[in-house]
Formats: C-alpha cells, structure tokens, sequence
C-alpha cells in the first residue's frame, strides 16, 4: 500500500469537510482497502466513517426501513426489523461474501462502490429505494449510474438508504463459486406502485427488466415468466459465463425469485 | 505516525504505527503473535481471521488504526491456562489439519460460527466456512472437528 493519512471524525460535516480530491471515506474497507493493497489506487487521505454514530442502525417505521450508510451486512442479515418487514432484503445481505466480510462490509461502502455484480443495487432498484446523501435524495435508478460509477461527487456522503415496505418481495443469485458476488442475481418486488424487476452481475450495471415486470403485473407467478427472453447483447461476458448463459441465468433466477417472494 | 490502543488476548498494548499499517502486519511484526498467517493479497482465504470485539474479521483488509479501541483476539488467546479451547481440541483430534496453515483462521471463524449457530448442520457449518479456504484437507475432517467442538461446547 502506498502511504495515507488517516482521519476518524465523529460526524458527518465534519466527514465531509475533511475530504479533499485525492482522499476517499473508508467505510468497512473490505473493497477499498484490498484495491489500496493491490495498488490499483491510492489515496491521500482516509476518512474513516466508523466512529459517526448517527452513520449507524435500522429503524422501520409504518411503510418503510431506514437503514443508515455504516450499517454493517450482518446486521442487515441478523436484524428482526428487517426480516419482518422485508425478509428478501435480510436474505440478500446474509448472502453477500462470506462471514468475515459481512462482519465489516457495509451498504453505503456497497452502494457506493457500485460493483456490477455487487448485490445490493438489486435490492435498492427492486424496491425502488432512496439514497440519502448530505446533499440530498435521489432515486436508486438515479443514484447507480454504470460500471463502477454513481451519481456521488466527490465531497457527498451517502447517509441512509430508505426502502418502501412491499407487499411481498425475494432475492435469487446465482454467486461466483469462489468470491460469492452475483454472476446473475434477480430482485422481485410487488409493491403498491407495481411489479418491480432488478437484475444485478449480468451487465455493467443494476437494470430493471421491464418484459417481466409487465408479465408479472397480470400474473404474480414463476408461471408468467416463461417464454420471457433477456437480449443478450450487451450484457457482460468474461471467463466466468458468456453473455448468452448470463441472459439464461435471468431467466432462472427471476423465476426462483418469484417463487421465493414473501 | 498514529498512536494505537488495543487489548490483545487480554493485555492493553499500545504503538505509533503508520496509518497504512494493516492489522495483521501490527499483530505479527509490532506484537510478535505470528500464529496469525497471511496467505493471500486478495481478502479471500481467511487465514488472517482474528475476533474484533467478538466478530471475526479478515485482519488483512482491516487497518491497525481502525481497531484502535477494540478487544482482539488471536489464535493466541484461545487457550486458558495451557488447556487447548475446544475447538482447538477437537481439530488435533479428528485430524482437522494437514499442513496447518489455514487452521488458525479456520479455528477463529469455527469459534465465530458456533458462537453464532450453537448447534450448527453439517451444511451450517460448510457454509459459514466460506470465508476460509484450505489447500490441504478437502475440508471434511475440518467439518468434522468444527461439529464435534460445538457439541463439546455445549450446543
Ligand atoms: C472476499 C469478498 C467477497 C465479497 N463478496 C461480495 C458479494 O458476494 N456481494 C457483494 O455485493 N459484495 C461482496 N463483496 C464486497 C463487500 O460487500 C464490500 O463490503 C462492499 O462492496 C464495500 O463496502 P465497504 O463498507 O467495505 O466499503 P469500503 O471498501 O470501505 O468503500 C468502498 C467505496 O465506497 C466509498 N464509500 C464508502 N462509504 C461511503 C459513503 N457512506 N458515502 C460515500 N462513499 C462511500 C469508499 O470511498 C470506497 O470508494 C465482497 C468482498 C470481499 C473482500
Ligand atoms: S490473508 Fe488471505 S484473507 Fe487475509
Ligand atoms: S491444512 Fe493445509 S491449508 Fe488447510
């Protein structure tokens, strides 16, 4: 690792004022701190978001769940709010990685970091989530806008990230048999404003599938989707899967999602 | 420089490390505990697990600094009084280790994972594992050693 420096404020304008062009907030680390290490990038300074209280926790209230940048995947996974109300989204985050990573990971880092096969932005463009920042709130189809790229700017913290209860909701992926991360994953959600269908891993970023979201409007089952082809073109291909096999694996894992959703 | 205060295996330390100092490379070179291996740049083998405040974690993509404050422990701090912990235990018995490189990783993440899931399935148990990769064993005898402790501890 190239040498830093190293700040640890304690709120959020204070966290903002610290950063300057070259420097980065650290929140879990657990993609930050393997890219320093690999010195695929480098950083003047470090702002660790870990000590800003008010960064951290759940809370629900009558029609949505409120979770807060720092807030970590095990908590996610583990919370009994988040299970009740929203049992796909507890699922996706107990899925993501492995323990240790879910130990540190956090969904602002997530968010922030806008992996294409990262599973979150599923979950936030499936349910038609908001991203709060200190700046403002934008919709999470606005918020991710294409590889490795959000509409963050360089001084702007994401805070929350608020999510509408839906009426029932499921999460499908099919992981990367070594690092766990989408190859295909498929959030399904049917809400008081529609169907909604998000599909991460497959292209360069999160996109709704809107040939299934109108299928599944008339008819909320597996059933609905068959016959439903993604077009492959422009989807990604790599050593891991071909584009077409990524186009297939849609399919499936939108069908199991359906059939998971509660 | 940057001055750290943590309680390893129980016994305040503190040091001026770098910021860039990893929290594996603190405890190994700063505190000499080398129980604790590195055995890959990537974050995924696991061989670098240690508890933070009870957790495990990768001690490889964490910074010293940001355990500043906190309880570790390492594969040290498992044993009370010259008697293995159960887990420890239970691998030496069901040959849970070949070359041994994994196993103090995998030994942290078995003690996590019961922690969490006190009586854990044969699935349970291989898939909390998913963050520790072993090169040597096919992991069925560290299946084995993992179930066999949880039952000894009590699960
Ligand atoms: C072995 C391994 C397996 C993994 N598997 C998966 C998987 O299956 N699915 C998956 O989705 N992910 C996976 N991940 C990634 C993991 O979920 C990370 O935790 C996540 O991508 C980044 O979160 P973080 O909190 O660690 O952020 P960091 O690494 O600290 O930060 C990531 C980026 O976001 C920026 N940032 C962080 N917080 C904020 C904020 N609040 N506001 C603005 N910018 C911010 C940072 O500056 C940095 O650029 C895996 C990681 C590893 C090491
Ligand atoms: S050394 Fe491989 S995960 Fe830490
Ligand atoms: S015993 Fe050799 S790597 Fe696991």
């Amino acid at each position: 690792m190239y040498s830093f420096d190293y700040e640890r404020p304690s709120g959020v304008n204070e966290a903002v004022s610290a950063i300057g062009e070259d420097d980065k907030f650290l929140a879990g680390g657990q993609t930050l701190l393997p890219t320093l290490k690999l010195r695929l990038a480098q950083a003047g300074k470090l702002v660790d978001l870990g000590g800003i209280a008010e960064l951290k926790g759940i809370s629900v209230s009558g029609s949505e769940v409120s979770i807060g940048a720092m807030t970590r995947h095990v908590d996610v996974a583990n919370s009994a709010d988040v299970k009740s109300a929203i049992p796909a989204l507890s699922y996706l985050a107990s899925h993501i990685g492995d323990a240790q990573v879910r130990n540190r990971g956090t969904i602002g880092g997530s968010i922030s970091n806008n992996d294409p096969a990262a599973d979150y932005p599923a979950a936030l463009v499936g349910l038609g989530a908001t991203v709060h920042t200190n700046k403002r709130s934008l919709s999470a189809e606005d918020f991710f806008v294409d590889l490795f790229e959000t509409a963050l700017e360089e001084d702007e913290l994401v805070t929350k990230v608020t999510f509408p209860i839906p009426e029932k909701a499921g999460y499908a992926k099919f992981p990367n048999p070594a690092s766990r991360y989408a190859l295909t994953g498929v959030f399904v959600a049917k809400t008081a404003q529609g169907v909604r269908v998000a599909v991460t891993g497959a292209g360069p970023c999160v996109f709704r599938q809107t040939d299934m979201e109108a299928a599944l409007s008339s008819n909320f089952s597996a059933d609905a989707l068959s016959g439903i082809k993604t077009e492959a073109s422009g989807l990604s291909a790599d050593i891991h899967a071909s584009a077409d096999y990524r186009a297939n694996l849609i399919s499936v894992m939108a069908a199991r999602a359906v059939k998971a959703a509660s | 420089m940057t001055t750290v205060n943590m309680t390893v295996n129980g016994k305040k330390v503190s040091a001026d490390v770098a910021p860039n100092t990893l929290l594996v490379q603190f405890i190994r070179e700063n505190l000499r505990l080398t129980g604790t291996h590195v055995g890959c740049d990537t974050s995924q083998c696991g061989a670098c697990t240690v508890h933070v405040d009870g957790d495990s974690v990768k001690s490889c993509t964490m910074l010293a600094v940001q355990a500043d404050g906190a309880e570790v422990t390492t594969i040290e701090g498992l044993a009370k009084n010259g008697e293995l912990h159960p887990m420890q235990a239970a691998f030496k018995e069901n040959h849970g280790l070949q070359c041994g490189f994994c196993t103090p990783g995998m030994i942290m993440s078995a003690v996590d994972l019961v922690k969490r899931n006190p009586n854990p399935s044969e699935e349970t148990i291989r898939t909390e594992l998913e963050g520790n990769i072993c090169r040597c064993t096919g992991y069925h005898n560290i299946v084995k050693s993992v179930k066999a402790a949880a039952e000894n501890m009590g699960g």
